[in-house]
């Protein structure tokens, strides 16, 4: 293998291109990033950085001189417009083509909006830096979706002193994603600390004074914010022949077609801890990902099965939540330490038998690896929670 | 080869003690990593360059001496 493509420069390529380099390959390679910026870190932008604790400078996954001991073909500022499998070439927006014999996909996802200008979007480092000139003291900002951006981009909002109105259109946020006692109180949080949450109302459009919901009222603002999820980066890929489909479809390998993997947010694989097809949009996924698919790019021969307990965490105004494994679609949660009113607690997800995963708020953190370990080694559910109780 | 931590970076997520356990701990009260060893020998160095590698929040470097 001579020449390897990396698509995305965020965490998931930049850990892709590393691994490559540990593990000895030393051909030509090239990363493309459709943002000018050198790698950066995201989680931070809907906390520090939006709360101006840190400049941009902060958030640099690595530094320029760390970059350049990969003697990388670095390609900033270029999109990937297409994929040509056969002839083994990546097509990019300056009109080069760039050939390959192994390729990396990891250009993870983008915000979904609302019909309607002038609303913010926070994926990029750039977002967050205009949307943070906006904010401050008895700024009216309107919050579209109440999920876990949306819920850390209020919380920062809220401390900035801006006043605060998250719009959500289940009548419980997040309780698809970790149910809805857990949900109650993350919402319970907003609430008290005096945002204006309004449950089970649908926004259609962006207006100038607002948001306009679909009962035809307008909410007034002076920045809106829309924080309705994120769609898979695969339009470039829609004439290669690749299955795509809520993502970029692989195997249990990373891999999409003979020596084409994909890695992060953009990655629909087979994940065979949970015998499942997941797409994960964690940080955490996106580096052990784009190390999971460089390894079996350069070893064919002794691919592994990418098999990660996933894990998020989120901060939001006082609460640390955090998560191991894989919540959505669980058949029952159970508080097996602390208390859901005080905040503190641990809950545990059953999905089927089995132990599917463990959400923390307020607890140390150190006391929740157990948990990890417990759905890593695919305990029943009897033997994780057994003398809890149910709620 | 020498272990930084950027500690104020850290967001606790014990990421680095499952990659590196003989280097890394976390603090009881709110899951901070604690750098064990700053100088680790070199049959370290390969689990040191996971944590690298895992770190949600990139505070850990590896410098080459």
């Amino acid at each position: 293998m001579k020449r390897i493509v990396v698509v995305g420069a965020s965490a998931a390529g930049l850990a892709a291109v590393e691994t490559l380099r540990r593990e000895g390959y030393d051909g030509t390679l090239t990363l493309v990033g459709e943002e000018s910026h050198l790698p950066y870190d995201r989680p931070p932008l809907s906390k520090q950085v939006l709360a101006a604790e840190w400049e941009p400078d902060r958030v640099a996954l690595r530094t320029p001189a760390d970059l350049a001991g990969h003697d990388l073909d670095l390609r900033l500022g270029v999109a990937a417009t297409g994929l040509d499998l056969a002839a083994q070439e990546v097509s990019l927006s300056d009109g080069a083509q760039v050939p390959y014999d192994g390729l990396i996909i990891a250009t993870g996802v983008r915000p979904r909006r609302l019909p309607g200008e002038g609303a913010h979007v926070l994926r990029t480092l750039d977002d967050a830096l205009t949307l943070r000139e906006r904010l401050g003291p008895g700024r009216r900002l309107v919050v579209v979706g109440a999920g876990f951006l949306g819920a850390e981009a209020a919380a920062v909002a809220w401390r900035l002193g801006a006043k605060v109105t998250l719009l959500e259109p289940a009548s419980v946020p997040l309780s698809h994603a970790v149910g809805e006692q857990v949900g109650q109180v993350l919402a319970q949080a907003h609430v008290d600390h005096g945002v204006n949450l309004r449950t089970g109302v649908s926004v259609t459009e962006v207006t100038d004074e607002g948001v306009r919901l679909g009962d035809g009222e307008e909410v007034e603002a002076d920045e809106v914010l829309v924080a309705i999820g994120s769609l898979p980066n695969t339009a470039w890929l829609a004439d290669s022949g690749l299955s795509v489909g809520d993502g970029v479809v692989c195997d249990e390998y990373c891999e999409a077609a003979r020596n084409v993997f994909a890695a992060g947010d953009v990655a629909r694989w087979y994940n065979p801890l949970f015998g499942m097809s997941m797409r994960i949009e964690h940080r955490t996924n996106a580096a052990e990902q784009g190390m999971a698919a460089a390894r079996n790019l350069l070893n064919s021969q002794a691919r592994k099965a990418f098999a990660p307990v996933p894990y998020f965490w989120s901060d939001q105004y006082d609460m640390k939540i955090q998560a191991h494994g894989y919540l959505r679609g669980h058949d029952e949660v159970a508080v097996v330490e602390g208390d859901l009113g005080e905040r503190r607690f641990v809950a545990a997800y059953r999905t089927g038998d089995r132990l599917a995963g463990a959400l923390a708020v307020g607890m140390p953190p150190k006391a929740i690896r157990g948990w990890r370990s417990a759905i890593a080694a695919g305990v029943t559910w009897q033997e994780a929670v057994h003398g809890a109780t149910t709620v | 080869m020498k272990v930084e931590l950027d500690e104020p970076k850290c967001v606790a997520s014990g990421q680095c003690v499952v990659a590196a356990p003989d280097v890394f701990d976390q603090r009881d009260e709110d899951g901070v990593a604690i750098l064990l060893e700053e100088h680790p020998g070199a049959e370290l160095v390969r689990d040191v360059r996971e944590a690298v590698a895992v770190c949600p929040a990139a505070a850990i470097r590896l410098v080459e001496q």
